[in-house]
């Protein structure tokens, strides 16, 4: 066995498909929503998602013995809030044109249920090592998701793929444009981001059926 | 060996098989079953979903013959081929062969890509779900070659017919389970993904948008287009059309939905037959007519100004808009489906009057959407239920009272 133990490689793989985030556990569906009409944008996001919460798990699960429970919920915030301000400015001063595009969702990871959710499930009763662990994985699932909502998003929107024009220009008429087809207008409104994680939801259910929740 | 017992054959041939249902749609769809129900009691009615649908289709052939002469004739008439109609709804410029051809053509294969593609998808739905082929798909199908302008690229249509039949009704369960209205869906879709080809002074023309095509290619042609009435208003420009143009339908707009008098005869047969909702019918054109009316007095009183660009659709008499865009077409043939619409007579009242007024409430207050009657009905259609819902309680309560009062 290499690096981690079956256990732990199983909080990395677990939220990513069977537990994951948005499809399964459906959270963190405004951002998955408002940002992933850019394929760029998702990535940028999934990755500040993973920074935020796999230090804040870490830094968490460090305190969890000494923070009051009574207050744990407002410590938890410090914490988010200060790493996403973090991941803010680092945004700002390294991609300035990248954070305008996502304005003021970065600030809102503060307010991702996947974050406080991981928080108070898991770091508060887990090691530093475990929390990470399971940080990391939970903001793949949820990356993931995003990714693949916008690679759809972009592609058939757009017509590009992190602003490459895949399909030939729409202007200038050359590549599928040639033959008549014209970008979907309706990909690029946040209604289309839910049915897209919907169809995911779906084919992800079909093929695994013990998913299926009764009612 | 004729075709009813050669279906016959293959049908006990793929019995067993996944196909079972196919074969068994299109032997339905044909000819009478020649089974009967086993066991259980049963009602037996005369109008089953099939013959249902049947009559809706009945109702809009009218529609879609006009829609084909009126394809013709806004492309002959925007070209300068003819003259206006002069002599009533039985204008010789209006029903010759060469308009009819034009149509035609164009519209048979909206007809035929609309019914493939959606019936294609609730054939593998009902193969690989394993139950019968639902004859839900039949209105639709129709409904969607009406509802969109003649222009529109058929790969498109596809596309959206595709979306709305997965989306708009199979993942909730298929026929009868859907909250929204498929071919809504269809069009609302076609909308939002393809706004150029819904709107604008060009896709109601037949070829209006190929010419353009060709002069900015460099073609030595006239340019052709044709406003829709509710277009105009928006923009605040004055059109070319009398109320009678509006009412007989020799306006350009959607395919089946220009001609208020025959939508009005497809309507009065759905009320005749039982199948379509004489209450929401009503109480929608009752809702615009109100709505109108209020507008109308906000323009006669003042308070909007000439130079509003809410003030050409506001000034129109309330009595126009129940005649121009799709109103009468969404109301009679769209609002009345008995799947989406509230089931309960009270809660058809609310929901109907709701549908009109609204629909007038968006074409005025937001000129981006010029058709407030898809969103309208489309808004309904999810308050349905709740409306229901109140309709039913509020019948509880009363009685309960009643009870109450009988006891004491």
């Amino acid at each position: 066995m290499g690096l981690l133990s079956k256990k732990d490689a199983k909080l990395i793989t677990d939220p990513l498909a069977d537990n994951n985030p948005i499809t399964i556990q459906v959270l963190g569906i405004c951002s998955a929503l408002a940002i992933t009409a850019q394929l760029k944008a998702s990535i940028v996001m999934a990755i500040s998602v993973m920074a935020v919460l796999g230090i804040g798990n870490v830094v968490i699960s460090l305190m969890r013995n000494i923070i009051p429970s009574k207050i744990r919920i407002i410590v938890q915030l410090v914490v988010v809030a200060a790493l996403v301000i973090i991941v803010d400015q680092v945004l700002k001063a390294f991609s300035y044109e990248l954070s305008k595009t996502l304005s003021v969702f970065v600030g809102l990871i503060i307010t991702n249920c996947i974050i406080m959710g991981r928080f108070e499930a898991f770091a508060l009763g887990n090691g530093p090592w475990k929390s990470f662990l399971d940080g990391i994985g939970n903001a793949a699932g949820y990356g993931l998701i995003l990714v693949i909502v916008g690679f759809f998003r972009e592609l058939l929107g757009s017509g590009t793929l992190l602003g490459f024009k895949v399909l030939g220009d729409p202007i200038e008429k050359t590549g599928l444009y040639a033959i008549g087809y014209e970008n979907n207008g309706f990909m690029l409104l946040s209604p289309m981001a839910l049915i897209v994680v919907g169809i995911i939801i779906w084919v992800q259910r079909s093929r695994n059926k013990a998913l299926i929740e009764d009612h | 060996m004729s075709l009813k017992n050669k279906l016959h054959v293959l049908k006990r041939k793929f019995r067993s098989s996944k196909y079972a249902p196919a074969f068994n749609a299109l032997h339905t769809f044909l000819y009478l079953p020649d089974e009967t129900t086993h066991g259980g009691t049963h009602i037996k009615v005369a109008d089953d979903l099939k013959r249902t649908m049947n009559t809706v289709i009945m109702a809009m052939v009218p529609c879609l013959i006009f829609g084909m002469f009126n394809a013709g004739y806004q492309h002959h008439l925007a070209t300068g081929a003819i003259d206006a109609v002069s002599g009533g709804f039985f204008s010789s410029e209006f029903w010759t062969l060469a308009n009819f051809s034009i149509g035609f053509w164009k519209i048979l294969p909206l007809v035929i890509v609309s019914y493939g593609v959606g019936l294609g998808i609730e054939f593998l739905f009902a193969i690989i779900k394993k139950h019968e082929v639902e004859e839900g798909y039949l209105v639709t199908g129709m409904l969607v070659p009406l509802i969109v302008p003649v222009d529109i690229p058929l790969w498109m249509l596809a596309v959206a017919v595709a979306f709305g039949v997965v989306i708009g009704k199979e993942v909730f369960g298929g026929t009868g389970m859907n909250i929204l209205n498929p071919a809504l869906t269809i069009r609302a879709f076609l909308f939002f993904a393809y706004p150029t080809w819904m709107s604008g002074d060009k896709v109601w023309v037949e070829g209006a948008v190929e010419r353009a095509n060709e002069i900015a290619a460099g073609a030595n042609l006239d340019a052709i287009s044709g406003e829709t009435i509710l277009g105009s208003l928006a923009q605040g420009k004055d059109f070319a059309y009398s109320t009678a143009d509006m009412f007989l339908g020799f306006i350009p707009g959607s395919v089946g939905e220009t001609s208020t008098l025959l939508i009005l005869l497809g309507g009065l047969f759905l009320i005749f037959t039982k199948i379509g909702s004489w209450r929401i019918m009503l109480s929608s054109a009752l809702g615009a007519i109100v709505m109108g009316l209020i507008f109308n007095q906000v323009a006669d009183a003042g308070i909007i100004g000439e130079g509003s660009k809410f003030y050409g659709l506001m000034n129109t008499p309330f009595w126009h808009h129940l005649m121009i865009g799709g109103f009468a077409f969404g109301t009679v043939f769209m609002a009345t489906d008995p799947v989406t619409a509230s089931q309960t007579n009270k809660g058809k009242w609310i929901y109907g009057f709701l549908v009109g007024f609204i629909s007038i409430l968006i074409r005025v207050f937001n000129p981006a959407y010029p058709e407030g009657v898809m969103l309208a009905i489309l808004l309904m259609n999810v308050f349905a239920p709740t409306i229901d819902h109140y309709v039913i309680q509020g019948n509880v309560k009363k009685r309960m009272k009643r009870l109450k009062a009988k006891v004491a």
